[in-house]
């Protein structure tokens, strides 16, 4: 049949297609991806002659999962719809995760202000300016309390952007539930604690690196015992992808970290089989749309065999990459914003068909401001239209045997295990961030794309081309600048009415766990029930384990 | 051959999107001039004090957090108040329009939003620079 096929397709382009050529040249002279795989104009049988199906693709639900993490995928249950939201107080934060329930969303997803993932409380100088702004401001478990109001814990499952002080706000989650009646045993939700990608791309790291992976094991072992159900880490790619990278490089870096945390973790004591389950992923959809379904799946069947093969693991669980979508928020325009929410729709559409497990779509305002009410909605209606209109959510991996989809998919892969060769041959992803490898990456890629809209060889629909005489947007969200000094009382107030000899005694007995080799989380509990700030905590960590400075 | 222009591309706060201070600084080096990025996580006091000990002719400040209203019109008083008032202080980020005025009337020579091409940028230090 493939002898058939190679001359027919020889016949084809020196008769039907070089006609057309001779006359009309193509476009340009040559197609590539964002991650520069250079692009047939057709795929046929021929280009995946050797794929071996059961071996290669196999069946939803199993070994190596190209197909689906799931049996039976949407038709089961549909990807949980989760818009990452916070801003302001935990007051403003309750109203719009109340408000999100009520349209329908499926579990929530918290954005914490940078003084919170920094570690600092919002009296704390360097906070200033930043209290409440690009997400929730919480200094202790008063606040978290308030964000939780009303929202049982044992029914949703919550999601938290946090890094560096994730163990605090774990902590702080564990003490809201069991005021709510709610053991930890039955908690469903996860904590970013990706510190990795931090120093690469998002920057919000306290520690040095060494430290920092031991909070990241400390927290895999404790959740492994009491939060059995919690996702420990989300091994992030977003925000390397955010701050420039390619396709491939995204696939590469993340799982490079993936690799680190496992080895750490193996290091710490951990078998891998206790743990690998609980390791969840975070990818962006950017716009191309073929390239951003095979990425996902050349990367759930790449973690499959590094897990199988260099890990051994032994259970499917511990091979299975489960992750969580966010639309390329990079992709999104200043000028003619509404354009976004065709982005978004077709980058959301490119998650769903790329099987993830979760999703946030973006808002059409964001190149502004974080969204509004109604921006935020139709970000949502997005994903419920693709649920429920598309019919795509119907059949599992329906793109799967493309001929395009599955070159792509081979292609991502080994293009993403070359660039993993080469950090194993540096010394793995922390001495490769460490010396300014992959940072040094991801700017390339950035500038690239950058040149690439400006000498317009990349077109971007009304920034580039199709412009129009616009104003900007004015209808956004606004933080009053009043809540810095809002949180700042109620911080005071907190202090004043707690106890102070506990208090202490809780620090001191987290400094002694920290400069031993006892695991932090359990004092880190004690510490936030006994209403300790995080600002404190963090302070109590710096002194031991100091402070991680920017090459 | 007159000197080149040299710049300070500056972080402050704790914002830590780094992607367009890089890109800006990249294409204002290949544009010919000496470009030094402060890093993330500065204050206003070390990015003038970083600002005056490079000898800079122009400060870009990036922000995407939100703190701008109180980060930007910060570098500009320091500088002032050091003696270096003639350094111009422009800046960049997620900045709603409604605060480009304010920020203005605070000395921010220019305000560039999402969009903005490098050879904008690049043209307006070139103009900025050699009028002053």
């Amino acid at each position: 049949m493939s002898k058939n096929i190679r001359e027919e397709l020889e016949r084809w382009e020196k008769t039907t297609l070089q006609k057309v050529i001779s006359k009309a040249p193509e476009r340009q002279p040559s197609f590539q991806t964002t991650s520069h795989i250079e692009l047939k104009r057709l795929y046929t049988p021929l280009d995946i002659s050797d794929l071996d199906y059961c071996h290669d693709l196999g069946f939803p639900g199993e070994y190596p999962f190209t197909r689906g993490v799931q049996p039976t995928m949407y038709r089961g249950r549909l990807w949980t719809m989760r818009q990452y939201a916070g801003f302001a107080t935990a007051e403003e934060t309750n109203k719009r995760y109340k408000f999100l329930l009520e349209q329908g969303q499926t579990g929530l997803s918290v954005a914490f202000d940078l003084p919170t993932q920094i570690g600092y409380d919002s009296d704390h100088p360097l906070a200033e300016g930043e209290v409440g702004k690009v997400g929730v401001a919480i200094d202790t478990l008063k606040d978290m309390e308030i964000l939780f109001d009303g929202i049982p814990l044992d029914k949703v499952s919550t999601s938290m952007t946090i890094n560096s002080t994730a163990a605090i706000l774990l902590a702080m989650y564990i003490a809201v539930a069991e005021k709510q009646g709610v053991k930890s045993e039955v908690l469903q939700g996860t904590i970013q604690n990706d510190i990795l990608k931090e120093y690469a791309a998002r920057g919000t790291y306290i520690y040095p690196p060494l430290e920092s992976m031991r909070i990241v094991t400390d927290i895999f072992a404790f959740c492994k015992d009491h939060v059995p159900r919690w996702n420990t880490i989300s091994i992030s790619g977003y925000h390397m992808r955010e701050a420039g990278c390619t396709a491939v490089q995204e696939v590469a870096f993340t799982l490079a970290d993936g690799i680190a945390y496992v080895e750490a973790a193996i290091r710490a004591g951990l078998d891998v089989d206790s743990f690998a389950s609980r390791l969840a992923f975070f990818f962006c959809c950017h716009n191309n749309f073929i390239e951003e379904i095979a990425k996902f799946r050349a990367a759930r069947r790449l973690w499959a065999r590094i897990m199988k093969e260099r890990f051994k693991a032994k259970r499917d669980e511990s091979c299975m990459l489960r992750f969580h979508t966010q639309t390329a928020g990079c992709t999104l325009t200043a000028q003619q914003p509404d354009n976004n929410v065709i982005r978004v729709a077709f980058q959301a559409l490119a998650a769903v068909l790329g099987g993830t497990q979760s999703l946030h779509t973006n808002s059409r305002d964001e190149a502004y401001a974080l969204p509004t009410e109604d921006s935020v909605r139709i970000a949502l209606r997005t994903q419920q239209i693709i649920a429920y209109e598309s019919g795509v959510a119907e059949m599992i991996d329906p793109l799967g045997g493309s001929y395009a989809v599955e070159t792509l998919t081979n292609e991502i892969e080994k293009k993403a295990m070359e660039y993993i060769e080469k950090i194993d041959a540096m010394g793995g992803a922390i001495k490769a961030i460490e010396s300014g490898y992959i940072q040094g990456e991801i700017a390339e890629s950035a500038y690239q794309y950058q040149r690439e809209i400006e000498t317009k060889k990349r077109i971007i629909v009304g920034l580039n081309q199709f412009q129009i005489e616009e104003e900007p947007l004015r209808d956004i969200l606004k933080i009053d600048p009043e809540i810095e000094r809002y949180q700042k009382e109620k911080l005071a107030k907190v202090k004043m009415e707690r106890d102070h000899a506990k208090v202490k005694q809780c620090l001191a007995a987290l400094k002694k766990a920290a400069q031993g080799t006892e695991n932090v989380v359990p004092p880190i509990l004690e510490a936030v029930k006994a209403y300790a700030t995080l600002g404190e905590i963090s302070d109590t960590l710096r002194e031991v384990f100091g402070e991680y400075k920017e090459r | 051959m007159s000197r080149k222009i040299r710049v300070l591309i500056a972080k402050p706060g704790l914002d830590g999107h780094d992607r367009g201070a890089k890109v800006i600084a990249r294409a204002l080096r290949d544009a010919g001039m000496e470009v030094i990025y402060t890093g993330i996580r500065q204050t206003p006091e070390q990015i003038a004090n970083a600002a005056i000990q490079e000898g800079v002719d122009i400060v870009g400040l990036s922000s995407l957090s939100g703190a701008h209203m109180s980060l930007f019109p910060k570098v500009v008083q320091l500088l002032k108040e050091k003696g270096a008032e003639d350094i111009i202080v422009f800046g960049g980020g997620i900045i709603p329009v409604d605060d480009i005025p304010l920020l203005k009337k605070a000395g921010i020579s220019e305000i560039f939003l999402p969009g903005t091409s490098t050879e904008e940028i690049i043209k307006y230090i070139q103009e900025k620079v050699k009028l002053e």
